[in-house]
């Protein structure tokens, strides 16, 4: 990983200052052009202030106005009025009740589950294989992962529904000449089947960063280590306890949370592929739930409070997240 | 040597089975983008094109708006970038070249910006949209691509920026330069490869923006853009699956251009702006 190199910000919180040139050793004509003192002090703020302002009203004030919807009444009265009342914590009430909010919550936590561990479970394979393949195959092998790269989502999305469509697909194909009883199958009218379909797409997307950023990491391992564990007869099981494993942790540990994160909060792939015509009601996670109650059913305020307790569990994550990357970077650090 | 051969046997089946399994959808679509009617509602599938058809492009090429639905992802992601790039050009130069008060809390922000949940900000953002009038309209999706955008243009180019000595900057200010104008000769030529893919990957991920365009541009069906419009094609009562895979193709040539163009800088690149936060 080059990373380590160019980002070392937080943990080193100021530059060495700079030195100047010695006056002595100028051999321009015109001295350099030096700023005030408040024309110094203010350009960093100046240069930034734009981000800031970018950040801040399309980014911070939309989680703000999701947090206020979360205490309103707003329904489509109030969408056309534009003016609605405070309920405290009324619609959280409502949430909390509702048995359908508790099931989607399940489903989204166990999807993500199911995504990661299958995620993190084949790029590990996959970046180890990547390790040990020759030159030529393992240019073959990348020229595979980075296709699937970059496949646009809504492109892959729609490229599998063609492979798992019921009478001409390809896959229910393959499962009957396999021997399976898959003839004209309908992956698209069950939750669970379509959640098959959705996992695999997203499991098939993902694996190309995760592998490859494994692989990055398992790169920068020098090849000594492994022959001398090697000449001190230690096995490949061994081996990748003892030497790739723990080397490999924090990059697994970063790799993992930042698909915990992704996967948890995936729009996109369930609404295409079961949005319109689709189970949607079987398939839902929490981002679409929300999403349904707020454009489909006009419940804003509802919808206000499911993505503002989404947000809550992202905040727990990526406060998690967080804590590994700047531990790494410490320890890059040293 | 024998042996070894033999025992890499099994690993070069693996290789090639995750080789297969990643380039089949791709493959799968390209093919029937090209292959004539007949050959799609086949119930036995044909893995080698028997015979190119440029059939379903035409198709494709021909539905109502198609050119909109280019010149809105157009307009959308590459104004979005270009306004990215510039901002985040301004504030990298502060992060990596100044140092002031709220130097770390800014980077702070700008990490947390990069995971932001923007999944779950649709229903405020659209009312946010509602609000100003700004609901079926571009420049709106233009902005939320420029933000969504621009954390990761600040943390690659400062990447880059770090990279390129500061002795080289001071020397032309020794040289008299101002130090814009030093920016300009000296570190701006440097930094240009940076620049070119930190927006290509920027312009990457507003192409394939969908769940915004989606809850943006629902009414009026001009102003799509291109994921908006191949998906509701995809959910359409009479599909017409070779022009739908004709249409995924020509949304993907961009991107896979960019993948090309960035080759070794995709893994390197992407992994160190995504994985750093």
């Amino acid at each position: 990983m080059s990373a380590s190199k160019a980002d070392a910000v937080v943990a080193t919180p100021t530059q060495p200052p700079r030195k100047q040139a010695p006056s002595g050793a100028r051999r321009a004509s015109k001295p350099p052009r030096k700023p005030s003192g408040i024309v110094k002090t203010v350009t960093p703020y100046l240069l930034v202030a734009p981000a800031i302002l970018g950040i801040a009203f399309l980014l911070f004030y939309p989680v703000v106005r999701n947090v206020m919807l979360s205490f309103q009444h707003y329904r489509f009265k109030q969408l056309i009025s534009r003016s609605a009342d405070y309920v405290g914590w009324e619609n959280y009430q409502a949430v909390f009740k509702d048995d359908e909010f508790w099931e989607v919550t399940r489903r989204t936590f166990y999807f993500t589950a199911v995504n990661v561990v299958a995620i993190m479970v084949i790029s590990t394979l996959c970046a180890l294989m990547l390790m040990k393949l020759g030159k030529a195959m393992r240019i073959v092998v990348l020229i595979g992962l980075v296709a699937a790269w970059a496949t646009p989502v809504i492109a892959a999305t729609t490229i599998f529904k063609w492979l798992f469509r019921s009478d001409n697909g390809v896959v229910n194909w393959a499962l009957v000449k396999l021997g399976f009883d898959y003839e004209g199958y309908t992956w698209f009218a069950h939750g669970t089947s379509t959640l098959t379909v959705v996992t695999l797409l997203i499991v098939w997307q993902s694996i190309p960063f995760a592998t490859l950023t494994l692989y990055a990491g398992l790169t920068t391992v020098s090849t000594d280590v492994y022959e001398s564990a090697r000449l001190d007869g230690a096995g490949p099981v061994r081996i990748f306890r003892s030497i790739t494993f723990p080397i490999l942790r924090p990059i697994f540990a970063l790799v993992t949370s930042l698909e915990v994160i992704w996967i948890f909060k995936s729009f996109a792939q369930i609404w295409a592929i079961a949005g319109e015509n689709g189970p949607i009601n079987d398939v839902r996670t929490l981002p679409v739930y929300a999403y349904q109650q707020g454009m489909s059913l006009k419940l804003f305020d509802m919808a206000g409070a499911i993505s503002t307790i989404t947000v809550l569990i992202l905040v727990v994550m990526l406060v998690f997240y967080f804590r590994q990357m700047f531990k790494q970077e410490r320890e890059a650090d040293k | 040597m024998k042996a070894r051969t033999l025992k890499r046997i099994p690993l070069n089946i693996a290789a090639l089975l995750v080789f297969a399994v990643s380039i089949f959808p791709v493959y799968w679509m390209i093919l029937t983008a090209f292959k004539p009617a007949k050959d799609i509602q086949s119930s036995t599938p044909k893995f080698l094109p028997s015979s190119i058809s440029f059939h379903n492009f035409d198709t494709a090429v021909n539905t109502p708006n198609f050119w909109d639905y280019w010149r809105n992802s157009l307009l959308v992601a590459g104004c979005g970038v270009l306004l990215a790039l510039v901002v985040a050009c301004f504030a990298a130069f502060a992060v990596a070249r100044m140092h002031w008060k709220g130097r770390a809390p800014f980077i702070l922000m700008v990490f947390i910006a990069q995971m932001a949940p923007w999944e779950a900000l649709m229903i405020p953002m659209y009312l946010i949209a509602r609000d100003n009038d700004l609901l079926d309209s571009l420049p709106m999706l233009t902005a939320i691509y420029f933000v969504m955008t621009l954390p990761f243009s600040i943390v690659t180019l400062r990447g880059f920026l770090g990279g390129i000595p500061v002795e080289l900057e001071e020397a032309a200010r020794v040289d008299g330069c101002s130090r814009f104008t030093a920016f300009r000769k000296v570190v701006f030529p440097l930094l240009a490869p940076g620049l070119l893919s930190t927006s290509l990957f920027g312009f990457i991920t507003a192409w394939n923006e969908f769940a915004f365009a989606n809850a943006l541009l629902l009414n009026k069906p001009e102003q799509r853009t291109l994921p908006t419009w191949l998906n509701s094609f995809s959910n359409g009562l009479t599909i017409d699956w070779g022009a739908i895979m004709a249409a995924s193709t020509l949304f993907m040539l961009p991107v896979l251009a960019i993948f090309l163009v960035l080759q070794g800088k995709v893994t390197g690149g992407l992994t160190s702006g995504a994985v750093k936060g």
